[in-house]
């Protein structure tokens, strides 16, 4: 998510860097959330919120978006699916660093995600869920009598 | 650097934002495969996020180059609660032997993941020799 245009990059720059210094300097995190896959997970995920809605990005290229698994249940988010990396028979292969294979992704999103308002699209190989926030715990503004 | 360097600096407007100097700075070497068959060589690149108008594959000299920049849509003012991914920015270089034929490379690009194919010229392609017996 660092670095996309007209966000202010730096913010998820600093968070990730504080993660993998905690984790270079522990040998891992002492503690880590229950779900969470370490560094090499596929596909990478990156989590945004505004007050209105949290947005979750799964960097997958090369899946078919009709054979994704996307399901919500109050707030944990599962994505599965699988990538088929199609290997050449009879060549020879100087680099293997694709994944390849089936993939499971667990999250924890905040509490207040709306499960009946979810959308999802795939657009060059980003996978982008939108869940909207429930009305009851947006902000509001308190007019002073 | 003395304040006057900087304040002539920042007057002269030539000063890019700090998250444009990161997004510089932060560059992600796509994960690749690579293999070779009789007639060529074929490179798959991973690169999410990447569409075609933001993807340059160059060749300088014996040098292939791949760039591309991930352009994700966020809503205005959302705040990062969690980043595996560190920079959309993908770079990475392969140097070339000279039996391939750079004018020949064919690239292209679907759902994220960039295919170039690297043909081998005419005359480097494999020959089976037969063994005459004796």
């Amino acid at each position: 998510m660092i670095g996309f245009p007209g966000f202010d990059s730096t913010l998820f720059d600093d968070l990730l860097r504080v993660q993998r210094q905690m984790e270079s300097l522990f040998g891992g995190p002492l503690t880590s959330a229950i779900r969470s896959m370490g560094a090499a997970a596929f596909p990478p995920v990156n989590v945004g919120t505004t007050p209105e809605e949290v947005d979750v990005y799964l960097f997958a290229p090369g899946v078919d978006p009709n054979a994704l698994d996307i399901s919500l249940q109050n707030n944990v988010l599962t994505v599965a699916g699988e990538r088929r990396v199609i290997r050449e028979e009879g060549a020879s292969y100087y680099r293997k660093e694709r994944f390849d294979g089936e993939f499971r992704r667990v999250l924890t999103l905040p509490e207040d995600v709306d499960p009946d308002r979810v959308d999802a699209t795939y657009t060059d190989g980003v996978l982008h869920i939108r869940i909207e926030r429930k009305e009851s715990s947006r902000p509001k503004q308190i007019k002073v009598n | 650097m003395s304040d006057k360097t900087e304040l002539t600096t920042t007057q002269g407007g030539d000063v890019q934002p700090a998250s444009e100097q990161q997004r510089l700075e932060q560059i992600v070497r796509p994960a690749v495969d690579i293999f070779e068959d009789e007639s060529g060589i074929t490179v798959h690149a991973d690169m999410p996020g990447v569409s075609k108008e933001r993807l340059n594959v160059k060749v300088e000299g014996d040098t292939l180059t791949i760039d591309g920049v991930a352009d994700i849509p966020m809503p205005e003012g959302m705040e990062p609660l969690y980043a595996e991914v560190r920079a959309t920015h993908y770079q990475r270089s392969f140097t070339l032997s000279p039996e391939m034929d750079v004018d020949q490379v064919d690239a292209s690009l679907k759902n994220g993941v960039l295919t170039l194919r690297i043909p081998k010229r005419e005359e480097h392609k494999p020959r089976k020799i037969e063994v005459k017996m004796g």
